[in-house]
Formats: structure tokens, C-alpha cells, sequence
């Protein structure tokens, strides 16, 4: 579904991707796991198309498509969904306009008709039982007003309504406490299916706990320098990053 | 010494226009009242018009302005409208009172003025001076010249809306007032003087429009004077969408007295330049005074906003807000002033200007000021210019909303806090239509 091939990119002059080998197929859960300023949020800007970033080399294909071609609101219609880490707050634009706007542009490139009003409705309400999105908020302006956990759940209800085939979640549990992180949880496992893929960008590993990877990829000063199993998730929890750091540097060094 | 003379004959030419006005005025010309409009355009002519060098002018050039010859209202003959003609410029969806003016002048064939109760006036100012003339007397004294163009207005007041609220009286139903402007051929000088007075305990909400039915070129030369009696209640909106050759200069003058809640909605769209300007005076305490804003321009267009409100006394508050959005050549300025004097202890006063610019091209000249020579206040002040939100675009085109329609998320995210001030619920959409409609934006 995803190769990205090579990827380096650098934000006003300062390189931060160097280098991102990584091949993403239908029905896979990835974790990307880092410390702080490795370059985590940086790629799964630069997958859904921030123009801060600016590609300086390598190549990515989503679907056999050349990705780095597309505009970011192209991408979202292809099939990619980014969960922000800090959602943004549009006051005077009403929740459930802005996301029937945003479902029905995505099926009209799909060929789909748009789903009237009341259609929208009756397929939001299951939706928001599901990840416990109070009913009021959808009435609401987009994430203005919300609380910190309103606003990531309403990230993953967007992602459930939206049914994107690669779903990117950028640090999706900060500041999450342990109940609404199951509830982001379960929305994701509900979401998941042998068509689609999820690449998780997180700093902890509690998370992994109740997503399952089936890749865990530690990113380092822009590149991936170890991939494993869910195993590696548990050890990283345990060991911290410095022994494969240390590791790394070790080769390089060598 | 060329300046001069050409100053001269530009006042010379504008006497010209006096003169054939008066002829024209018949045996009212010896009236009282006519004796204050010569006064006033004896203000006119030994002020002049403004030039870039009087510091409050000193961003709206009249250049422009000048190279146009106009002719008075009450010289051109009269444009013929019918009922149906005019439904497209009113706000609808709520019960209102309605007063048509024509070029300046009263239509009562278009208006429709609901049942009143004793002592209420809503209508002409000309009807007002015919019929009760005793409730202007502490009003009326022609003498808010200390502008030139001001002083215009009064040398040529003709007529003009008058809405006089008795004491302890509400008026429930908005009045709405239609102003419609501009004629096919003629340069039409239009000079509406309009008039809302409150009594004690009274209320009432007053919607105005300023429009035009022609492309041509015309002068709006308006002066509005708001008094607001003890613990009355105002509301005023005016929406300013006349066309972009038109010249738009207006005056609103508030008065206010204890405990009196005013609070004014400035809605500024068309003109080729317009000026807003707002002048209120806090006569008394626990007075409330708020002015809101909203100015879009596109093309070459000219918005200047300037306010003043004077804090006299303590315990009052005053809160501003004005926001616009400017696109292709527009050029907006903000002038706001708030004066706290020595004894307008406990004053709380806020004041924020905030402007978009759509283009590379398009300009703000920003001056918030706040004077404070009372120590015990809270006050603040602050102005911004920007360009819409970079990362809540990133976050709209993520959803797969294409740029256009982002963009008009974005600027309805932008005016949303002055939209949502509008105490008249059915209005909001309809203001929510012309702001896209202005822009030509996506609406949504």
C-alpha cells in the first residue's frame, strides 16, 4: 500500500529526515517510536502533505501513485488520514457540516454519491456511541471549546466516519488518561480491517498495549535504526532507547 | 498659492450647490431651521475638505473624491421604485417596522410602519418637524460640525429617519430602514440626517442598510445621532453595501446616559471609499458602550473605520471589536480611540482590531489608541494583520476539503466572533450570505 523509498526532508534548511526506508501493506498495524525530535511527527507530516516540509529526496508511492505529487486535500481524497496530535480549533464552522463536507468530497472522487443530510446522520450516531462522543458535540464548532480528550476522540471519530485506507495517528495518546486511551483504542481496533493499515506515531509504549503492532520501527535523527516485532515495543519500555542508540552509533562508528 | 485656489474653487463649487439648494427650499428657507443649516455650511466652508495632512485623514486621500462634480438630492428628479423592487434589499424572517428612504429622501409609499403607541415616532424627520416639532427641541441644533463633511450633511439636511422611543417604553419589533442610492445618470449628493432618541427605561433595536440600485457614482453624506436616555436600551446595526463607485461618508454620534446600554454593529461591505465613523460620549455612569465591526473589501476599494469613545465618567465599560478582511487591492484603515479621563475611575475598556489579508497586495493601516489619565482602570488594546491560519488549512485539506472551500471555512472561522454578537438571530445567515457573496467565496 505504502513504500516510502530513501525519504529525507528538511524544514527551513534544517534536515530531519534522512534517509526512511518503509513499506506499509494492507492489513498491517507500524509503529514508529522515537525520542523526542527524532523525526516521528515530521513523517507523518510530510505523509499527509504539510507544506512546511520540504522533500529533498527519495520517493513515496501510495497505491502506485507518486504521493509527493499530490496536495494534501488530493492525499485525504486518496485514502490518507492523518489524527493530529494537536487538533486545530475552527470557531463558526459546525462539526457535523465540516465533516459531511469532508465525507462527501471524499466520495465524490470516489464515484460515490453524497450522502444527504439525514443519511449523514443516521450513520454518525452509530458512530459516536462507539467511540463515546458526546452527542452535543457534533453540533459543536470543530474541536473549539473541546477538552484535550474531546478533541483526540473526535480525531478518531472522524477517522471511523471517514474510512480512510492508511489512518496515520500522530501521537494520538499524549495526554490521554487511561480510560479515554482505551476508548481511542477500541475506536482504532474497530477501524482496522484486512483492507486498511494504521501507522502509529508514539513516544510511549502504553499505547502498544492496546493497539497490537505487527512492526515496531525506532526512529532516531531521521532514520529508522532498528525494526522488530510487538516484542521490541515491550523491551524498549523496559531498556529505554540509549541500548540501541549506542548500538547504532556503534556502527556507525565502525 | 495654486492649492489655495483650487480649494477655493472646489468650496466655490459646493456653494454653487447651496445655493440652487436653498432656491429650491421655497418659504422653508426662512425657517429656523434653515438658519442652521447656513450656519453649518458656513462651517463647511471655512473648514474645507479634509486633506492627507489633517492627521485624521491622513490615510483616506479625497482625491478621487474631488474630481467629481455631484448634484444635491432635492435637484434630480425623483427614482420610481415598487414594492416588489425593494424586497430583495431587506432582511427577512423577522417582524419589523420599515422606513424606505429614496435618495436621501422619505418614501412612504415603501415603508410600512407598524401600530405604535402614543408619543412613539417612528418616520421621516420632515414629518417629525411638521408634526411634532416640541421633540426636537432639545435635540436638533444642527451644530455636529465640527467635520467638514459633517457640516455638509447639515447644510443639506433634508430629511432622514426619526425614531423617538418615550420614556420607560420598548420597542419590541426591529426597525428596519432601507436607504436606497444612486440614480442612472446623475451624481447624486444624498444627505440623510437621522435621528434615535430613547427615553428612560425605554428600548429599541434599529437596522439600517445603506444600497444601491444603479452602478453609477453618488455621495452618501450621512449623520446619525443616537441618545440614549437612563437605563435605555439601543441596538444599531448598519450595513453599508452600497455600490463599489460610490463615495460613503457617515457620521454616527452616541450619546449616553446612566446605566444606558448602546451597543453598535458596524457592517461595512461596499463603496469605492467608505468612511464609518463613531463618536460616543459616555455622559454618566454604568454606562455600557460596545462597537463591533466587520469591514470586506475587494478590488480598489477604501474602508476606513474610525471610532472614539470618550470615557467622562467612572464605572463604565466599553468594549470593541473589529475585524475585516481585505483581498486583490483593498486598502482598510483602523483609527481607534479610547479616551479615559481623570475621573473615569473603575473603566473597563477593551479594544481589538484584527485583519486578514487574502493578497500580496491588499493593505491595513492599523492605529488602536488608548489614552488613560485615570489610574484605577482596566484597559486594553491590541491590533493584528495576518493571513488565514497556515496549520488549520493543513488541518482542513487533511479531511480532503479542497483549498477554496477551506479557505471559506477559515474566513467564516474568522468573522465568527462578530457574527456571533448579532442579537437578532435571523440576521446572522443573512450577513453570513453577503460577507461570501462580497468576497465571491464558496459560501458555507
Amino acid at each position: 500500500m505504502l513504500k516510502i523509498k530513501d525519504l529525507r526532508a528538511s524544514i527551513e534548511e534544517k534536515q530531519i529526515l534522512k534517509g526512511i526506508n518503509l513499506e506499509i501493506k494492507k492489513g498491517e498495524v507500524h509503529a514508529i517510536m522515537g525520542p523526542n525530535g527524532s523525526g516521528k511527527s515530521t513523517l507523518s507530516n510530510i505523509l499527509a502533505g504539510h507544506e512546511a516540509y520540504e522533500v529533498t529526496g527519495g520517493t513515496v508511492e501510495f497505491e502506485g501513485k507518486d504521493l509527493l505529487e499530490l496536495e494534501a486535500d488530493e492525499r485525504a481524497r486518496e485514502g490518507i488520514f492523518l489524527a493530529f496530535q494537536y487538533p486545530v480549533e475552527i470557531p463558526g464552522v459546525n462539526n457535523a457540516t465540516f465533516l459531511r463536507t469532508s465525507l462527501n468530497e471524499i466520495r465524490k472522487h470516489n464515484g460515490e454519491p453524497e450522502l444527504s443530510g439525514k443519511e449523514f446522520l443516521d450513520l454518525i450516531k452509530v458512530k459516536m456511541v462507539e467511540i463515546g462522543l458526546p452527542e452535543n458535540l457534533i453540533q459543536r464548532s470543530v474541536n473549539q471549546g473541546f477538552s484535550g480528550g474531546e478533541k483526540k476522540r473526535n480525531e478518531i471519530f472522524q477517522m471511523s466516519v471517514l474510512n480512510p485506507k492508511l489512518a496515520l495517528l500522530d501521537e494520538t495518546d499524549s495526554g490521554l488518561d487511561i480510560d479515554a486511551l482505551k476508548i481511542v483504542a477500541d475506536g482504532v481496533n474497530k477501524f482496522k480491517n484486512d483492507d486498511n493499515a494504521v501507522l502509529l506515531v508514539t513516544h510511549y509504549q502504553r499505547l502498544l498495549n492496546y493497539i497490537v503492532p505487527d512492526f515496531v520501527h525506532v526512529l532516531y535523527q531521521g532514520k529508522i535504526i532498528k525494526t522488530g516485532g510487538k516484542e521490541l515495543a515491550y523491551e524498549l519500555e523496559e531498556k529505554g532507547y540509549d541500548w540501541i542508540i549506542n548500538d547504532f552509533k556503534e556502527v556507525e562508528s565502525v | 498659492m495654486n492649492k489655495d485656489k483650487a480649494e477655493k474653487s472646489m468650496i466655490n463649487k459646493w456653494a454653487e450647490n447651496f445655493r440652487k439648494f436653498e432656491a429650491g427650499l421655497n418659504g422653508e428657507s426662512k425657517s429656523e431651521f434653515h438658519k442652521s443649516r447656513q450656519n453649518a455650511f458656513k462651517i463647511f466652508s471655512k473648514l474645507g475638505f479634509p486633506s492627507i495632512k489633517n492627521e485624521e485623514w491622513k490615510y483616506t486621500n479625497l482625491a478621487k473624491f474631488h474630481k467629481h462634480e455631484f448634484v444635491h438630492a432635492s435637484e434630480i428628479e425623483e427614482v420610481k421604485y415598487k414594492k416588489e423592487d425593494i424586497e430583495k434589499y431587506l432582511f427577512k424572517g423577522f417582524d419589523h417596522h420599515l422606513l424606505v428612504f429614496v435618495n436621501g429622501k422619505y418614501s412612504e409609499k415603501l415603508s410600512c410602519v407598524g401600530e405604535t403607541e402614543n408619543n412613539v415616532f417612528i418616520g421621516s424627520l420632515c414629518d417629525l418637524l411638521k408634526e411634532k416639532p416640541e421633540l426636537l427641541d432639545n435635540v436638533y441644533k444642527g451644530e455636529n460640525n465640527t467635520s467638514a463633511i459633517t457640516a455638509l450633511n447639515n447644510a443639506f439636511t433634508q430629511d432622514g429617519a426619526a425614531i423617538i422611543v418615550p420614556d420607560n417604553k420598548v420597542i419590541e419589533k426591529p426597525v428596519q430602514v432601507l436607504y436606497l442610492n444612486g440614480t442612472q445618470n446623475e451624481k447624486v449628493h444624498i444627505t440623510p440626517y437621522n435621528l434615535i432618541i430613547a427615553g428612560k427605561n425605554s428600548g429599541v433595536k434599529i437596522l439600517t442598510s445603506y444600497n444601491s440600485t444603479f452602478e453609477n457614482v453618488y455621495f452618501t453624506n450621512a449623520v446619525t445621532n443616537i441618545n440614549a436616555d437612563e437605563n435605555a436600551h439601543v441596538d444599531y446595526y448598519k450595513i453599508q453595501n452600497e455600490n463599489e463607485n460610490a463615495f460613503h461618508v457617515h457620521q454616527v454620534n452616541i450619546e449616553q446616559q446612566k446605566s444606558s446600554n448602546v451597543s453598535s454593529y458596524s457592517l461595512s461591505f461596499g463603496s469605492q471609499l467608505a468612511r464609518n465613523e463613531i463618536i460616543a460620549t459616555l455622559n454618566d455612569e454604568d454606562i455600557d458602550c460596545n462597537l463591533f465591526g466587520l469591514y470586506l473589501g475587494k478590488d480598489n476599494q477604501h474602508i476606513d473605520n474610525h471610532t472614539m469613545i470618550d470615557h467622562a465618567n467612572p464605572n463604565c465599560r466599553s468594549n470593541e471589536l473589529y475585524k475585516g478582511i481585505l483581498d486583490d487591492n483593498a486598502h482598510g484603515v483602523f483609527s481607534g480611540k479610547v479616551l479615559v479621563r481623570q475621573d473615569a475611575q473603575k473603566t473597563d475598556a477593551y479594544q481589538s482590531n484584527k485583519t486578514i489579508l487574502l493578497s500580496d497586495t491588499a493593505s491595513i493601516d492599523t492605529k488602536p489608541q488608548l489614552e488613560i489619565f485615570a489610574d484605577d482602570v482596566k484597559c486594553s488594546h491590541g491590533a493584528t494583520i495576518g493571513h488565514l491560519d497556515e496549520e488549520a488549512m493543513f488541518y482542513l485539506k487533511t479531511r480532503g476539503i479542497p483549498t477554496e472551500l477551506a479557505n471559506s471555512m477559515l474566513i467564516r472561522g474568522f468573522v465568527d466572533d462578530v457574527v456571533q454578537t448579532i442579537k437578532i438571530e435571523e440576521l446572522k445567515d443573512q450577513i453570513n450570505h453577503i460577507i461570501f457573496d462580497h468576497l465571491h467565496k464558496i459560501e458555507i
